[in-house]
């Protein structure tokens, strides 16, 4: 458990200092919810309508741009190699950096959500929706990112592949993640969601485990 | 061999502090393989049927020209790379240190940081941080980002790594790159006491270590029976 959270808390220093990183993609969050009102015109209604789609392609965007360095700097400087012979298996090596991942990438999203809200004059309860959603979709959209760092981690320039592997994957994550933020519907896109992220955290730190092992030979 | 003698002179204080360095003990394995093919690229035949074994408390020195296969060899023994035929015991998945050319090692974290995760990571059955800096002669460097240390220093820094954890088998390649003639000696004062404590190394390198005990010290020739 205390190696655990040594990893944890190594990822997290190594996000917060001096690379700054993490400001990067909230920043990034809410650039495109700056390009896009002024992209459409100034149609009020019309955004507000398009707000919930605007936010989860925001978010998503800004998740696959972090993509990249959740395997690579380690496996550069052969960290990836040393922890395959840590005391935690490899699985538990990879779930601990996903929920550092997602600590650093998707955290920070949702406190920037309301400046999003503002822009796209959404009303605070579509904000409060918005938040609920990416709060249960964002753990799902980290766990395929995690499976798509690691089987491109053995390439060189694999920074672009990876997004292009897990976007089918994470198609069905937008479509119950969306459809919760639509006020007329149930409580269904909820529970899909809901279900979706949790099948996909468990099991991506055993896929991704697998990726990596087969990387290194 | 004068100069060598000088250098072990001057570093007598910590060599005396060397032997007392494992708080837990180590558990002895006796390292057995057998018929070890390995290939690379699909077709590069690296070595075919090799066989050897290193009982604990000593050492065996992988030897051979340029991309005979000596770290491919390291890698199959720690796992990473799975041979085509053959059989490694001995080895367990925790149970064993790595120190290759590439250090593991975070630029933006200090050295004590650096060395603190690693020990939280691999387990914290050996030296406090602070003392295994000590020994590997970075002490004062300990709250310096890890970014700013010389190739040296960051060498002896991956050296730390082997004390602050307890396990039996060393895989070391090239470990005396970079390192200074002082460098040199405490790799070999390390290696010597680890053996000592019933641990065990094999190593690849084109160097002399400056090893003790040399009826303890086998070497494998790589290249010449392909």
């Amino acid at each position: 458990m205390k190696a655990f959270q040594a990893l944890i808390s190594r990822d997290l220093k190594l996000a917060f200092r001096a690379g700054g990183e993490a400001m990067t993609l909230v920043l990034f969050f809410i650039m495109v919810g700056v390009i896009v009102p002024i992209a459409i015109g100034p149609d009020r209604p019309q955004l507000t309508r398009l707000a919930p789609g605007i936010v989860w392609i925001a978010a998503f965007l800004s998740m696959l741009l972090g993509l990249d360095r959740l395997f690579r700097s380690d496996d550069e400087d052969g960290s990836l190699v040393l922890l395959r012979h840590s005391v935690l298996p490899l699985e538990a090596v990879v779930a601990a950096k996903v929920i550092a991942h997602w600590l650093v990438t998707a955290l920070p999203l949702l406190f920037a959500t309301p400046v999003l809200a503002l822009l796209l004059s959404m009303s605070w309860e579509q904000w409060g929706r918005t938040v609920l959603a990416l709060l249960i979709g964002t753990p799902a959209l980290v766990s395929f990112g995690a499976l798509g760092a690691a089987v491109t981690v053995g390439l060189r320039r694999g920074g672009l592949i990876a997004p292009v592997l897990i976007l089918p994957l994470c198609i069905p994550i937008m479509i119950f993640g969306v459809g919760m933020l639509d006020p007329m519907a149930g409580g269904g896109a909820t529970l899909f969601l809901i279900a979706l992220s949790l099948v996909v955290t468990a099991f991506s730190p055993l896929a991704a485990a697998l990726a990596l092992r087969a990387a290194g030979e | 061999m004068t100069l060598a003698s000088t250098v072990v002179g001057s570093l007598g204080m910590a060599a005396m502090n060397l032997p007392q360095r494992a708080p837990r003990a180590l558990v002895p394995t006796h390292v057995t393989a057998r018929g070890l093919t390995v290939t690379r690229g699909g077709e590069r035949l690296l070595f075919r049927d090799l066989s050897f074994e290193v009982p604990p408390g000593s050492v065996l020195l992988l030897r051979g020209p340029n991309g005979v296969g000596k770290s491919t060899l390291l890698m199959a023994l720690a796992g990473i790379v799975r041979p085509d035929t053959g059989t490694i015991e001995g080895i367990a998945r925790d149970g064993v240190h790595i120190v290759n050319y590439q250090s593991g090692l975070k630029p933006r974290l200090t050295v004590a940081e650096n060395l603190e995760f690693w020990r939280a990571v691999n387990g914290p059955s050996g030296l406090p941080v602070a003392a295994a800096l000590e020994q590997v002669g970075i002490g004062k460097l300990a709250e310096l980002e890890a970014g700013y240390l010389s190739s040296g220093q960051l060498r002896r820094l991956a050296l730390g790594r082997l004390l602050v954890s307890v396990r039996p088998v060393w895989l070391l390649d090239e470990p005396s790159a970079a390192l200074d003639a002082a460098g040199e000696t405490l790799l070999a004062l390390l290696i010597d006491a680890h053996r000592a404590a019933g641990g065990l190394a094999i190593i690849a390198t084109h160097h002399d270590l400056l090893l003790g005990d040399e009826a303890t010290i086998e070497t494998l020739l790589l290249g010449e029976a392909a």
